[in-house]
């Protein structure tokens, strides 16, 4: 198989997914017991907006009925109305994109700067003193909650010492770098514990591969063989854990964006649980998951394409 | 190997000490967890309050205690339910293949496109926000791990000639599942469970901070980390300790983890 059937094959598995991710969101409201306008609106509900709410909730209508309509204006790029403003749902996302985009794309960086020099140390000699240290990073590590993580950041580096903004976006590019400096770091470091462990044991196996162990018997030198032959693999590895960790990535930037006053889509999403704004709830959920969707899509393709193993 | 399984004892012992404070808490300190006194806020650690007092004057050292019991009770519901979900599905997944198996693993696929907190946040947005929703958010998510690794080791479990050997016998299903699948594949998922609990604590923490976990005035980790943020200038313990609390388990139960599998792999 080459890599195009591979592909083709590949998104054909994406379709039960997003069928999967529509049918759960749009049964999150029907789980709700009663009317489920009450339980949204809670103290914020006015005859106006439980109007409205059963409107666009369309609950007189046969379930199948309304399944289809939500599936309809999905189709359409439509996630709805906020009840708190009238405002589109989705231009509201892509108003929060950008802070998001940059938190992301930090904390994916400030992850790999972290674990990959680790996993490459700790896999260089397995059982060697800088292997067992190493392997102390994750045990130690897996236990820190981000939100934690990121208030002794402020801390430390924020209000002791005046090195970053603790809180906010800021305006320029410059400024946007600065201000999410502390909140990647945050989701890096909650991230790393994972990161080392899989990372390290990927490259174990690369150490282990009878390329590496013919390239060693030809006389090359360790260092030789790590460049021109491990750290290829290693890079095949890192795109694959980050793929496989996208969601929790993504998550991250939800709890940490909060810790920050960062004005991103989790921002948006928790803003909106406390103004009670159900449309923006449900939106939020279903962006993120065709996100999640379209990264692992992304990963397994990159990935077919360094690695033509993959598509075998 | 004599050295190694200290790290498994280590574990176990740091766990059992959380375990006995979080039962003998109301034994361990007179102070009341919710038990506010305006007169001395924000009070320095003393002999009286050895870690001092919060906003509302609570004893900061007591509220730690107490929130052991909830965040490691949620904790370990919140990985028993999805434990067995996970592992029955997995099973019967494993075993039977066929349709169930298809239908199963794109319920799967579905589950994991969803980021944990977001799925959770809406949860409890749409089921209210407490103990039962947390459990429920996170047993929803959780059974798919335990599902893969049960699966996994079943299609290779299932080759054997043990399992062969039973069926041959004419034992039924259900036997051969219980008594000769069963006990050869559920170490891994015990051993990832031993993490797992780790990330559901981290869990009822986070949607604690974010005022979607246990209902303040409660003492639980996640809600006094965000209540202490304001005052981390003054009080840095405050929202400090609960946090090294949670590294602390998760540093007991990775020693756990690990003391596990090297156990198995004797």
């Amino acid at each position: 198989m080459n890599f195009l059937s591979y592909a083709g094959k590949r998104l054909l598995q994406v379709i039960p997914a997003l069928f999967g991710i529509s049918v759960f969101v749009f049964t999150l409201v029907h789980l709700i017991p009663g009317d489920p306008a009450d339980v949204l609106l809670g103290q914020t509900a006015t005859p106006a907006r439980t109007k409205l709410l059963h409107h666009q909730l369309g609950i007189d209508r046969p379930i199948i009925v309304q399944y289809f309509s939500f599936l309809n204006h999905l189709f359409h790029g439509s996630l709805g109305t906020s009840f708190y403003d009238r405002t589109s749902v989705s231009g509201l996302i892509a108003g929060r994109l950008q802070a998001s985009s940059f938190l992301l794309i930090g904390g994916i960086v400030l992850s790999l700067l972290i674990s990959f020099p680790l996993a490459v140390l700790a896999a260089s000699k397995e059982g060697a003193a800088r292997d067992q240290i190493v392997r102390m990073v994750p045990i130690i590590g897996l236990g820190m909650p981000q939100v934690w993580i990121g208030i002794e950041l402020i801390l430390l580096l924020g209000l002791k010492v005046h090195l970053f903004p603790v809180s906010g976006f800021g305006y320029t590019f410059a400024e946007h770098v600065r201000s999410i400096f502390l909140p990647s770091l945050s989701i890096a470091i909650g991230l790393s514990p994972i990161l080392i462990r899989s990372l390290r044991a990927s490259m174990l196996e690369i150490w282990e591969a009878d390329f590496v162990l013919t390239a060693r018997s030809k006389g090359l030198s360790r260092i030789r063989v790590t460049v021109s032959h491990v750290l290829r693999n290693a890079i095949i590895a890192s795109v694959t854990v980050l793929g496989v960790n996208i969601a929790y990535l993504i998550g991250s930037t939800v709890i940490v964006e909060r810790v920050f006053a960062i004005p991103g889509t989790g921002s948006l999403m928790i803003d909106a649980i406390g103004r009670r704004d159900y449309p923006i709830v449900q939106g939020v959920t279903i962006f993120f998951a065709l996100a999640v969707v379209t990264v692992n899509l992304i990963t397994d393709l990159i990935h077919a394409a360094l690695d033509p193993r993959v598509s075998l | 190997m004599k050295n190694k399984n200290y790290s498994f004892y280590l574990g176990i012992a740091i766990i059992s000490t959380l375990a006995f404070i979080a039962i003998f808490a109301p034994w361990l300190t007179h102070y009341d967890p919710i038990g506010q006194n305006l007169m001395s806020t924000l009070a320095a650690p003393s002999r009286h309050h050895w870690l001092g007092t919060d906003n509302l004057g609570r004893d900061v050292l007591t509220r730690i205690i107490y929130g052991a019991r909830i965040d490691l009770s949620i904790g370990i519901l919140a990985v028993l339910f999805p434990f067995i979900l996970g592992t029955t599905l997995g099973l019967i997944s494993g075993w039977r293949g066929g349709w169930f198996d298809v239908i199963l693993m794109r319920i799967v696929d579905t589950t994991i496109a969803f980021p944990f907190y977001v799925l959770a946040i809406a949860l409890v947005f749409v089921v209210g926000a407490g103990p039962k929703s947390i459990i429920l958010a996170i047993s929803l998510v959780g059974w798919v791990a335990y599902c893969r690794i049960i699966r996994a080791a079943v299609l290779v479990a299932k080759e054997l000639d043990y399992v062969h050997a039973a069926k041959l016998s004419g034992l039924p299903t259900s036997r051969i599942l219980r008594r000769h699948v069963l006990p050869n594949v559920i170490s891994q998922a015990i051993v990832f469970s031993m993490s797992d609990i780790v990330l559901s604590i981290l869990a009822i923490v986070s949607l604690g901070y974010l005022g979607l976990g246990v209902p303040i005035p409660t003492a639980e980790w996640g809600s006094m980390i965000q209540e202490g943020q304001a005052y981390i200038l003054q009080q840095w313990w405050i929202p400090t300790i609960p946090g090294v609390m949670v590294v602390i388990v998760g540093f007991g139960l990775s020693l756990i983890g690990d003391g596990l599998v090297k156990r198995l792999n004797k």
